[in-house]
């Protein structure tokens, strides 16, 4: 067990005082409410999250132009700012315009219009990898726990099993073997041709027609979930032999009423934290993925495949690289923030680990 | 100690099989085969090369074959057990062991470089925040360490190559051979380990320095110095080896990202075209091959524990 573990332990044993009820639980998200409020950093990066949300779902009324649409006689057209910032004489090799706030990339597609599109990529991919990560895991991990013995015996060998995959690997092959299985065009009646159109029903609710997000859902979340097994299964095993349980168990309560009554808000704290820590590590997945050309089908525009398309032509066009990267990096901070804040406010003795 | 070793040894031989059934089912599931072509190869060729390379074969037959279980098309045991990765089918004149040969070590250079920048500026890092808390010291480190642990590698390359090759020409813009060529990209895949090493170190630095049995080292007499190495950071390093395992797994695949950015010639490249080529044995290898190292670095984590902290023992 490690000092985390046994921490955040210390913390579950201590903080449930019996018999006192549901007014002290309330009281106990309320404070770490008012402790994450009084934390600049995490208020700053829930703010940040907040508005990202807000111009990837109305990305149509922000952007200046369709992530598509490009004219390739202004490809590579900077304006004159950006030409002035970057190193090297860009004036004197590229087209200097204002039409595109950021400049242009290879086809002429406005590049400040497409990294606001990229939001729908990124944030759906930290929030779909979150939400698997918790309901798989969270089941997972509450069975294995909760039930213990050769049922706890057998699941965790699984995850051992998992985590000895090379997870970035398994990624990579589930991810060509959706897209060659599943995209594209399908006969109807097949399994594939289910997950097409699944697929499609996603990309069309996202607004990024053709993306083949569904794919990137489904090879994160079959990595996504073991690490939560088992830091809920852990938080469990402590938690079940504790009396308010037994009591609970005395007075007939059914399995399933335990846990989801009195186990699960115990254990939410460290599991939250844990899962929006982890939401950057999905983003950066799905950027590597479209990097590496198996995210994202294009024109759909990913950050990955925008910093891919950009450092092809990082001497003359560094704006093309450069921009994305922001973007991606500002993402990154505002979800750490948060999750730091977030483990400080539920976890006092936790603060500043990582 | 020595049961437990073996019983963690001997766990590993059902796990690297299942990997490999699995690997070898996703490999094989994905549409099409290796000499698929745009401009498409005569059909008796094809043919040809599918009965040379065994892909004429049941599925379950090349697998066996694959690992050495059976005799292959020409008659002879030569897999996995025997050793061999097996040819590879777009590089007709390498076997995947030649190919190992030739780029592994510039994966694990570039990987374990990375791995000694991230516990090299990581420890000490940490170590000064802590000892340092609440001065600018542990504000300056831990804004650096923030940025380190926000800011993905895949940003970093590209930012490292604008700032510190073009602008300023420092380094190479990419490439591999020569020593300045390969500070960029370690430190690039380093700098966000040793941003987590050095949160993780301070935090539990923070803690360990508060128990009684540091109060006692300094009551008896010793020097603070002595105190803060020998007692203090030992136990300190314990929730920093935890996440060595997962971070060395973390830093093998990391390689790759940052061998496309870099134009390096590591394993990354052809573990990725491999796949769109349909190269199974290349694809086997890679995984296998990373999942090994994977269990073996698992294993010594595990096994650090007992030499950090007396009070664990394995039975």
């Amino acid at each position: 067990m490690s000092e985390q573990e046994r921490a955040a332990q210390r913390l579950v044993g201590a903080a449930p005082a019996e018999g006192e009820g549901q007014q002290r639980v309330a009281n106990l998200w309320l404070d770490a409410w008012h402790r994450l409020l009084r934390n600049r950093a995490a208020v700053l990066g829930g703010v940040l999250i907040l508005v990202l949300v807000l111009v990837g779902v109305f990305a149509d009324v922000v952007a200046p132009y369709h992530y598509s649409e490009g004219d390739s006689v202004h490809n590579h057209m900077v304006p004159q700012w950006v030409a002035d910032i970057m190193p090297g004489d860009m004036a004197a090799y590229t087209q200097i315009g204002d039409i595109y706030p950021l400049g242009a990339d290879y086809l002429g597609r406005d590049l400040l219009s497409r990294i606001i599109y990229g939001v729908r990529v990124s944030l759906p991919v930290g929030f779909m990898g979150a939400m698997t990560a918790l309901v798989i895991g969270l089941v997972y991990g509450c069975i294995s726990g909760y039930y213990g013995g050769k049922v706890d015996n057998i699941m965790m060998r699984i995850v051992d099993i998992m985590y000895a995959f090379p997870t970035m690997l398994l990624i990579i092959l589930l991810m060509a073997f959706f897209k060659t299985s599943f995209g594209g065009n399908q006969e109807p009646g097949t399994a594939a041709y289910t997950f097409n159109q699944i697929n499609r029903a996603v990309d069309g609710l996202l607004g990024l027609q053709g993306g083949g997000m569904l794919f990137i859902f489904m090879g994160i979340g079959v990595t996504a979930w073991m690490g939560i097994a088992r830091l809920a299964r852990g938080q469990i095993l402590s938690l079940k032999e504790k009396e308010f349980v037994e009591a609970s168990h005395m007075i007939g309560a059914r399995d399933l009423r335990i846990i989801v009554r009195h186990i699960l808000p115990n254990i939410m704290g460290p599991i939250l934290v844990a899962i929006t820590l982890n939401i950057p590590t999905y983003i950066t997945t799905e950027v590597f993925l479209s990097f590496i050309g198996l995210g994202v089908d294009p024109p759909t525009p990913s950050w990955g495949s925008m910093i891919s398309d950009g450092s092809r032509a990082i001497r003359s066009y560094p704006n093309q690289v450069l921009f994305p990267s922001i973007a991606l990096a500002i993402t990154m901070f505002s979800f750490n923030f948060l999750g730091d804040g977030l483990r400080d406010a539920l976890d006092p003795r936790m603060k500043g680990t990582s | 100690m020595g049961r437990y070793i073996v019983r963690r040894v001997l766990w590993m031989i059902p796990v690297l099989f299942f990997i490999s059934i699995v690997t070898f089912a996703l490999a094989h599931a994905v549409p099409g085969g290796p000499f698929d072509r745009e401009k498409p190869l005569p059909a008796e060729i094809v043919a040809n090369l599918n009965r040379y390379y065994g892909l004429d074969q049941p599925l379950w037959k090349q697998y066996t074959d694959y690992m050495g279980m059976t005799r292959n098309p020409s008659g002879v045991y030569a897999g996995l057990l025997q050793g061999k990765f097996g040819p590879s089918y777009t590089t007709r004149s390498r076997t995947v062991n030649d190919i190992f040969a030739a780029h592994l070590p510039v994966s694990a250079t570039l990987g374990l470089v990375s791995l000694a920048i991230g516990v090299g500026m990581g420890v000490p890092l940490g170590v000064i925040a802590a000892l340092k808390q609440n001065t600018k010291w542990d504000y300056v480190t831990m804004g650096i360490a923030i940025f380190g642990v926000s800011v993905p590698n895949i940003v970093l390359g590209p930012l490292f190559i604008l700032i510190f090759a073009l602008t300023l020409g420092w380094f190479p813009v990419a490439g591999w051979g020569r020593p300045e060529q390969l500070v960029m990209p370690a430190v690039a895949l380093g700098l966000h380990e040793s941003a987590i090493i050095a949160r993780l170190t301070r935090a539990s630095m923070l803690q360990v320095i508060r128990e009684d049995y540091i109060r006692t080292a300094r009551a008896k007499g010793l020097k603070e110095r002595a105190v803060m190495v020998r007692h203090a950071l030992k136990n300190a390093f314990i929730p920093v080896a935890t996440v060595l395992g997962p971070m060395f797994a973390a830093l093998l695949t990391g390689t790759f990202v940052v061998e496309q950015i870099f134009a390096i010639p590591g394993l990354g490249k052809y573990f990725i075209t491999s796949i769109t080529n349909r190269d199974y044995p290349v694809v086997m290898g890679t995984v296998l091959l990373y999942a090994v190292f994977l269990v073996i670095a698992n294993l010594m984590v595990d096994l650090t524990y007992a030499f950090l902290d007396p009070r664990i023992k394995y039975s």
